[in-house]
């Protein structure tokens, strides 16, 4: 049997969980454990936290969140955001993740792929590709949350990853990322037909069409997603942010983007079902 | 708590997530510990193997810590033992990796790789999916999965998978795009399993309750 995963991917900033639109500017949404127990209870087939801002301060800060979510949810939990080292790794996976998820540190040091795959195992090691599609038609990979420049080509780069030894990519399209207009295929298609390990989807997911879409190309297995699920929670949820610090202003008009159609991952499943996409509901 | 609960030791030889496997034992009410001592394993009513990663590191660490041995004569005297993903790989005789060499050789059988192509189709590996567990010849009401329907998803994340040489200790099967291989086993006092059942949410959660139920361990 072949079936597909349905990830939801909490972005978190502090003691919140935000969103942005191509990966910047953060808008508040609420407590992350609260999302993270729902979508477990709906059928989340495993969850990702990103720390967005660790890169830029080197540092991850989710250890808390972490431990505390491995308690009492029994799904596979992928952490990442400011993981530089063997031993930023070993001290993710010691308070609970399942697998780490790797992008600026591993394109300033490849090595640091190979080094960690044979360390940890192959499936523990996730690489993020953060793709953005130059006037001219080539897709580049950047780093930062889609900030950083590096020249490197998007699916050279896809093959080195997989070659070192990483199990798993997660490719963005930051282009389309929190923009609700659909994956970008022709990226994703591409890399995942150039290579032998699982691809996960990322960026921009509006409506469970989409998603549908991205599952009729033959070698995807897997789709992360953020703004539809989360809107879909605020919206028929109480979300309350710490009010510390952040942009609340959107979580306090409680509404969503009118370029998305919010929905519950049981929704989403059961209309993959519908196309005869095997997943777990 | 009853300090007279059984004790039960989730084998440390620095590989995987342990944290989970210990929040489900706690969970179902089991008294847990992780340890890497053998003197502490030798003591134990019963052992966890758990464990993600490479074969060849694997038993290089299990040796280095006298573990290999401690665990070996454990089990056959007949201590309950629950190997889990490459911790059930351990526990059969060799792998097929290149240089990997011996496992714990308590049961019979070899480990094997995904292949890249299966009918002229390309196969992604690790099989990273919630994917299916299907009855083979034996019965499951007296094992762990005995709460599951045939058919239940569990979660799996691997490269390499188990061929027992006597398929009568198979518990499930699972299905692969199209390969088929055993994904659990029951053999007397050793239950293991390729799925990992703590991240197989509440179906997963009833796996453990049940090993400990059987095994008298609550």
């Amino acid at each position: 049997m072949k079936t597909v995963r349905i990830i939801p991917r909490l972005d978190i900033k502090g003691p919140n969980l935000v969103k942005g639109i191509h990966l910047e500017g953060l808008r508040v949404l609420g407590k992350p454990s609260d999302f993270a127990k729902y979508y477990y209870e709906q059928g989340a087939d495993e969850l990702m936290f990103m720390d967005v801002v660790a890169s830029l301060y080197e540092r991850n800060n989710l250890h808390e969140i972490i431990s505390e979510t491995a308690k009492s949810i029994f799904i596979p939990i992928t952490v990442g955001g400011g993981l530089r080292s063997i031993s930023d790794i070993k001290e993710v996976l010691r308070v609970g993740a399942d697998k780490v998820c790797l992008n600026t540190a591993v394109i300033k040091n490849p090595q640091l792929i190979k080094d960690a795959s044979r360390m940890f195992g192959s499936s523990t090691i996730v690489v993020a590709i953060e793709a953005i599609k130059e006037s001219n038609g080539r897709y580049l990979a950047y780093t930062d949350n889609g900030r950083e420049y590096t020249g490197i080509d998007v699916f050279d780069w896809a093959e080195k990853v997989a070659e070192l030894g990483a199990g798993e990519i997660v490719i963005t399209s930051v282009d389309n990322e929190g923009t609700g207009q659909g994956f970008d295929l022709e990226l994703i298609s591409r890399v995942t037909n150039l290579i032998g390990i699982p691809v996960i989807a990322h960026g921009g997911a509006g409506k469970q069409e989409h998603v549908v879409d991205v599952f009729k190309e033959d070698n995807i297995s897997s789709a992360m997603i953020s703004s539809l699920f989360h809107y879909h929670y605020i919206v028929s949820n109480e979300s309350k942010a710490s009010a510390l610090e952040g942009n609340v202003e959107f979580l306090n008009q409680k509404r969503s983007f009118h370029t998305f159609e919010p929905c519950s991952i049981g929704d989403l499943k059961r209309r993959l079902i519908s196309n005869n996409i095997d997943c777990r509901l | 708590m009853d300090n007279n609960f059984k004790k039960v030791i989730i084998i440390d030889y620095q590989l995987g997530n342990l944290y989970s496997v210990k929040q489900a034992c706690d969970t179902v009410g089991m008294n847990a510990k992780i340890s890497s001592d053998p003197e502490e394993l030798l003591n134990a009513d019963a052992l966890i193997l758990p464990g993600v990663g490479a074969f060849i590191e694997a038993m290089s660490n299990l040796k280095k810590n006298g573990l290999d041995t401690a665990i070996q004569s454990k089990v056959r005297a007949g201590t309950p033992i629950f190997g889990i993903c490459l911790g059930q790989q351990l526990l059969f005789s060799e792998s097929e990796e290149f240089g990997a060499g011996q496992g714990l050789d308590l049961i019979p059988g070899v480990i094997k790789r995904f292949p890249e192509t299966f009918e002229e189709r390309k196969i992604k590996v690790p099989h990273i999916a919630w994917n299916t567990i299907f009855k083979f010849k034996q019965d499951w009401g007296n094992s762990p999965l005995r709460d599951l329907g045939n058919n239940e998803f569990m979660y799996f994340i691997h490269s390499y998978f188990v061929k027992p040489s006597d398929d009568s200790c198979v518990l499930t099967f699972t299905n692969y795009d199209g390969i088929e291989f055993c994904s659990s086993v029951l053999v007397n006092n050793i239950f293991s399993t390729q799925f990992h059942p703590e991240k197989s949410a509440d179906k997963g959660i009833s796996i453990y309750k049940n090993w400990a139920l059987i095994n008298k361990l609550l």
